[in-house]
C-alpha cells in the first residue's frame, strides 16, 4: 500500500506529511517518478529532502535538508491555513463510510476511554485546509465503522453539502489507500466506494472488513502489482530505519 | 535580566507546585535534564502544557507532578503510545489526569496570543471535529466579513522552559534549527528558564536562527546534553533507539518505576 499511496502524488505537488507511512510513501515517490515532490512536515520543515526515513517529525534530517525551516505558528498559519498546499496525508484508527477520522480514543464516552489514542496533532485542519486528502490506513472492521467514536478530523460529515456549510476550503478526502485496495467518495452521496483491489483481492474479502455495507464501484480496477524500481526504492529506504520490515 | 544559575537552583527558584507550566521544544531542542530535575524536586498538582507531550511529560506524569494536561497530539512520535500518559488517562494512574485538548494549530495560536498580551487568537481550525466548543475554543464572527471563524484562549503559563544551543554572559539565548514555538512560549509566561549547551562569551550571528534578549528570559543554567533523548542540532542527534527503547520502559510501571529510581533520583542521575 505503500507502493499505491505514492503513485498517488504527481511530481511537483506540494504535500504536508504525518509519520508513518505517510512519511515512507511520499520519500518514495520522491525516489521514483517525483523527484520534486515538495515534502512538508509540521515541524516546520518545507522541502525537507531526506536521503535516509526518519523516526519523527522533527529529526535533523529534515531541518538539514529543507528549503526553509519556519516556526510552528508559521507552519499552520501562512502554509495551511490559506490553502497553500496540495495534498495532506493522514492516516487513522477509525474512519467510517464518509471518510470522518478518529486519532482521539475509542470508547462511548471521552471522559471514560476504553482506549486513548494520541489525538488531533496537526490533523483536523491538514483535513480541512489542503485542498486533497489523502488516507493510509490498514482495513480491519474495528478501523472502517459505521460511526467514528469521536470526529477528530472532518471528511464529509454527514454527506453532501457538509463541508461547504461548515467551511471547510479543501476538497476533503480523495483516495483511501489500505491493504486491501482503494477507496474513493462517490461525487454525489460522497459515501466511500471500493474502486480497485489488489491482484488476488475479492470485493468480498474487502466487504468483510468493512464496518458498514460497502459499495463496489461499476468500474472497479485492479491496482497493478509493485514494478521492480519501485520494489527496490521501497526496500533501499526501509532498510534506513530500524522496525519497518513489515511496511510492504 | 537573565539570571544564570544552576539547573537545581533555576527549578526551585521558577516551578512551583499548582503551576501552569509550559516546557516545549517541538521533537528538537525538548528540555528533558529540566523535567527530570522537575521530577526530582518533587513539584505536584502542575498543570502541563505542551503541544506534544512526548516522553518528556509521559516521565513528569508517570511520576505524579501532573494534575492536568493541556496538549494536542500525545503520542511516542514513530513509536507508538505514550503508555504513562494513557495509564493516567485510563486507569488514573498514579493520580486522575484532567485532559484539555486541541489542536496543534490552536495549541500554536494559543501561545501566539499569549505572546502578543492579546486575550484570544482566531484561525480557520476545529470546525466539525468533536474538539470544537470544548474548553478554551470558541465560534467567533468576523467583524468585517461576517464569516464564522473560531476563536482560542490565550495560554499565560506560569513558567515556560525550553533547551537553546547557546546563550552569552548576558543571557542573550541563541537557538536554531527546528525552532518551534519557543520563543512564543516563552513570551507567554510570567517566568522562564532556559538550559543551554553552552554559555559563550559573544554569540556569532547564525543564519535562521532566534535570538531572545536576555531582558526576557528570566533563568539560565548550563546543561549541555540537557535534550537527551531528544537533541540540538549542531551538537547532537535524537536518540531514536531510546525512543523505541521507552516503549517497554513505560508500558509496565515497576519498570517505570525502576527507570526513576535509577535515572531520575540515582547514581545515573547527573
Amino acid at each position: 500500500m505503500t507502493v499505491t499511496a505514492a503513485r498517488a502524488l504527481r511530481d511537483r505537488m506540494t504535500c504536508f506529511v504525518g509519520i508513518g507511512l505517510p512519511s515512507q510513501a511520499a520519500n518514495l515517490a520522491r525516489a521514483t517518478h517525483a523527484p520534486n515532490l515538495v515534502l512538508i512536515y509540521e515541524s516546520g520543515t518545507i522541502g525537507a529532502k531526506p536521503g535516509s526515513l526518519p523516526l519523527s517529525i522533527g529529526d535533523g534530517i529534515l531541518a538539514e535538508t529543507a528549503d526553509a525551516v519556519v516556526s510552528v505558528p508559521e507552519i499552520f498559519n501562512y502554509w495551511l491555513q490559506p490553502g497553500r498546499i496540495d495534498i495532506g496525508f493522514l492516516g487513522a484508527a477509525q474512519i467510517d463510510r464518509f471518510g470522518n477520522i478518529n486519532t482521539t480514543m475509542i470508547g462511548a464516552d471521552y471522559a471514560e476511554p476504553k482506549i486513548r489514542l494520541p489525538g488531533a496533532g496537526g490533523a483536523p485542519e491538514i483535513a480541512a485546509s489542503c485542498r486533497e486528502v489523502i488516507v493510509i490506513v490498514r482495513q480491519t472492521r474495528r478501523t472502517f465503522v459505521e460511526r467514528v467514536d469521536f470526529v477528530t478530523s472532518v471528511g464529509f460529515g454527514d454527506g453532501p453539502g457538509s463541508r461547504k456549510r461548515l467551511g471547510l476550503t479543501g476538497a476533503g478526502p480523495r483516495k483511501i489507500i489500505t491493504d486491501l485496495g482503494v477507496l474513493e467518495p462517490d461525487p454525489a452521496g460522497c459515501e466511500l466506494v471500493l474502486t480497485a483491489v489488489y491482484p488476488g483481492t475479492r470485493p468480498a474479502d474487502v466487504s468483510e472488513r468493512t464496518g458498514w455495507d460497502l459499495k463496489v464501484s461499476a468500474d472497479l480496477a485492479e491496482v497493478p502489482a509493485p514494478g521492480p524500481d519501485e520494489l527496490t526504492a521501497l526496500r533501499a529506504l526501509l532498510a534506513t530505519i530500524p522496525d519497518t520490515a513489515e511496511a510492504l | 535580566m537573565a539570571e544564570i544559575v544552576s539547573l537545581a537552583d533555576a527549578v526551585a527558584e521558577a516551578v512551583h507546585d499548582g503551576d501552569m507550566v509550559a516546557m516545549e521544544g517541538f521533537t528538537h531542542l525538548i528540555p528533558h535534564a529540566a523535567g527530570r530535575e522537575v521530577i526530582r524536586q518533587g513539584r505536584r498538582e502542575l498543570t502541563l502544557v505542551r503541544m506534544t507531550p512526548d516522553v518528556i511529560y509521559d516521565q513528569l506524569i508517570g511520576a505524579g507532578c501532573a494534575r492536568k494536561l493541556v496538549f494536542s497530539w500525545g503520542g511516542n512520535p514513530g513509536v507508538g503510545s505514550l503508555h504513562r500518559f494513557r495509564d493516567a488517562v485510563e486507569h488514573s494512574w498514579p493520580v486522575p489526569l484532567e485532559l484539555e485538548e486541541h489542536s496543534h494549530a490552536g495549541m500554536a495560536n494559543r501561545y501566539v496570543a499569549g505572546a502578543a498580551g492579546l486575550p484570544f487568537a482566531v484561525l480557520r481550525g476545529y470546525t466539525g471535529t468533536g474538539l470544537a466548543g470544548r474548553a478554551n475554543i470558541a465560534e467567533i464572527a468576523c467583524p468585517f466579513t461576517g464569516e464564522t471563524l473560531t476563536a482560542v484562549a490565550a495560554l499565560r503559563p506560569d513558567v515556560t522552559v525550553i533547551h537553546a544551543q547557546r546563550a552569552d554572559r548576558a543571557g542573550n539565548v541563541q537557538y536554531w534549527g527546528i525552532t518551534g514555538v519557543q520563543k512564543e512560549a516563552v513570551l507567554a509566561a510570567t517566568r522562564s528558564v532556559v538550559t543551554v549547551e553552552e554559555i559563550v562569551d559573544k554569540l556569532d550571528p547564525r543564519p535562521g536562527a532566534v535570538v531572545v534578549p536576555g531582558w526576557a528570559v528570566g533563568y539560565v543554567a548550563l546543561v549541555p546534553g540537557g535534550a537527551h533523548p531528544s537533541y540540538a542540532l549542531g551538537y547532537s542527534v535524537r536518540d531514536n533507539d531510546f525512543y523505541l527503547a521507552w516503549d517497554a520502559i513505560s508500558r509496565d510501571r515497576q519498570a517505570f518505576g525502576q527507570w526513576l529510581a535509577r535515572h531520575v533520583h540515582g547514581e545515573a542521575s547527573r
